[in-house]
């Protein structure tokens, strides 16, 4: 190695540095802008050193710069608009998409090399190796993340897509991997394994995704993240960067925890998650559709409910997905002022699940300039259920079911909120309609709760003028 | 590539995954999503590997897959920073309150 080239070495070092510091600075809502701010920088440095790399060498092209300058600045554009449009429910889908083109990016980095070897036959399993695993993961998670998106989205169902044969494909893929893997590093200039083990493992990324219900793309979106990390930590041993190698590990590992903790909140193993959804494996899945609603559902209306509010001490929200759909975080957070002006001790029962990404909910309150010492975690919330007079839940369906208490059905054992232990309890919610589980929820149906038929938006909105109007 | 410089990206591979781990164990749930994406921007440093192979490339075949891989690259680096920076954004508008997050270390 010369000078520069030791010289932007270092620098990758500087950012590696960077990256961990960063990281660890998102432990607390406090300093976790700046970790991130810390994060980019580093990424800053090191994209600055790699372009003076590049010109120290001197092998690159005129086409080599266009090619290099107009990827990146479409690339740069595309992904600061979408990062500046995104509404705050869609994170999770771009999140997914951001995930996709790494992992993408990372598979192509090994196929270019492959393909530009002037001996390839001569490589060795030194880069045949990582050069398979990287196009493997890497070509998995593309296509896999983007149909996790498409299922956020709702451009893909969000139920299990089952078809005939699928187990059996899916062991018969990754079967495929090996053999590809095996015949790309005994061949490593052998065409056929290069695309034919791309093709299989982006086939693959679509039938491992696909059978998975959308409750369960968390967890998935959490585990493609650890995929995409260990295939930048291939592509950097194909390269020789050890940079993408403390990077790419860097996510892998911390991917992997996220994953574990997700899935436990749902008290699920990983394994169970990939290898089928909910409702796919026993059982009949129960009838969902607006007919045969229960006859011992008691309904009440927004001036019910303020009354309720506004005399109560303590109130307890409990928001879901149906908050975040009706994008009603906001009234939340005015009707939630309005009864702490008014002297009512307020907090949220966040569910580690609820939502749709690990501490989704959060982010959501978070924008609604909800304070986040009010948001209380599952365990912390739990035992102060019975004290609350009110339990208003909104759009949260699976996480508040008393059902996962008993053994036997879709979600039993599933860590939940005991919202049918509060006093009082209001659903705001638009129908009878099931959640991801497919079962009836037994907190509908119970003797103190009552159902408010309507849109979480304008729902909270009615309650917030009925309460005004009491306590103004 | 000699063995001695393999061994020491095995190493440095085999740490990486272990400060990985500890950093991230103590993150409260509050911060998940941003910490997803966060980490999520971390594994854009494959731009870097784009850039390289567009630094190497002769072949017609060659500039199309760097230039592919530029694109995703630069997106997954600029859009992953910046929509963590968005989300972090709203976490720090609150009133300066001593921070009471009992439920940190699970």
């Amino acid at each position: 190695m010369d000078t520069v080239s030791n010289a932007v070495h270092y620098v990758f070092l500087a950012t590696a540095v960077c990256f961990v510091l960063g990281l660890h600075l998102m432990n607390h809502p406090r300093t976790a802008r700046r970790g991130n701010a810390l994060s980019a920088g580093g990424m800053a440095v090191a994209i600055a050193a790699t372009v003076w790399l590049v010109i120290h060498e001197g092998t690159i092209t005129t086409t080599g710069w266009l090619v290099l300058a107009s990827g990146g600045l479409i690339g740069a554009a595309l992904g600061l608009y979408a990062a500046r449009e995104v509404r705050m429910t869609a994170m999770p889908q771009l999140v997914s998409v951001f995930n996709a083109v790494g992992g993408g990016a990372a598979a192509l980095i090994a196929v270019n090399d492959l393909l530009q070897a002037d001996d390839a036959a001569a490589l060795g399993a030194r880069v045949s190796l990582p050069g398979a695993l990287d196009i493997v993961i890497g070509a998995v998670t593309f296509s896999g993340s983007l149909i996790a998106a498409g299922k956020l989205q709702g451009v893909v169902s969000g139920a299990p897509v089952v078809f005939p044969g699928a187990r059996l494909l899916n062991v018969l893929l990754p079967a495929s991997f090996v053999a590809g893997t095996v015949w790309l590093v005994l061949a490593p200039d052998s065409r056929t394994a290069l695309y034919g083990l791309t093709a299989v493992a982006l086939l693959f990324g679509v039938t491992m995704v696909l059978p998975i219900g959308g409750a369960d793309m968390p967890v998935v979106i959490a585990l493609l993240n650890a995929f995409t990390g260990s295939a930048v930590a291939m592509a950097g041993f194909v390269l020789n960067e050890t940079a993408l190698i403390v990077a790419g590990m860097l996510v892998s590992s911390s991917g992997g925890i996220l994953t574990k903790l997700m899935a436990n909140a749902m008290n699920r193993s990983v394994v169970n998650i990939v290898v089928g959804g909910f409702g796919t494996g026993d059982g009949v899945p129960t009838a969902t559709g607006p007919g045969g609603a229960p006859a011992q559902v008691r309904q009440v209306s927004a001036d019910d409910v303020a009354i309720q509010l506004a005399y109560a001490r303590k109130v307890v929200f409990v928001p879901g997905y149906g908050l975040a759909a009706a994008q009603a975080q906001h009234e939340l957070g005015d009707l939630a002022k309005l009864l702490t002006d008014h002297g009512v001790d307020v907090s949220y029962a966040v569910h580690p699940v609820a939502g749709r990404m690990p501490g989704h909910m959060n982010v959501l309150l978070a924008e609604a300039n909800v304070p986040y010492t009010q948001l209380k975690e599952m365990d912390e919330v739990n035992p102060e259920f019975p004290q609350a007079d009110v339990a208003l839940v909104i759009g949260a369906n699976d996480v508040t079911n008393p059902a996962a208490r008993r053994p036997g059905n879709a979600i039993s054992g599933m860590p939940i909120l005991d919202v049918d232990k509060a006093k009082s309890v209001v659903v705001i919610k638009r129908s009878m309609g099931h959640g991801y589980a497919g079962i009836d929820n037994e907190l509908y149906t119970g003797p103190r709760t009552g159902m408010f038929f309507t849109d979480a938006k304008r729902g909270l909105a009615e309650l917030k003028a009925a309460v005004g109007e009491f306590v103004g | 590539m000699n063995d001695l410089d393999l061994l020491t990206a095995i190493t440095v591979f085999v740490l990486s995954v272990l400060v990985g781990v500890e950093v991230i164990s103590k993150v409260p749930a509050t911060l998940h999503t941003p910490l997803m994406s966060g980490s999520n921007s971390v594994h854009g440093i494959v731009v870097i590997g784009a850039m390289l192979i567009a630094a190497g490339s002769h072949t017609w075949l060659g500039y199309l897959l760097a230039f592919v891989a530029m694109v995703f690259g630069g997106m997954n680096v600029v859009g992953g920073y910046a929509v963590t920076d968005r989300m972090l954004e709203m976490f720090r508008a609150r009133p300066p309150e001593t921070p009471k997050n009992p439920k940190a270390e699970v």
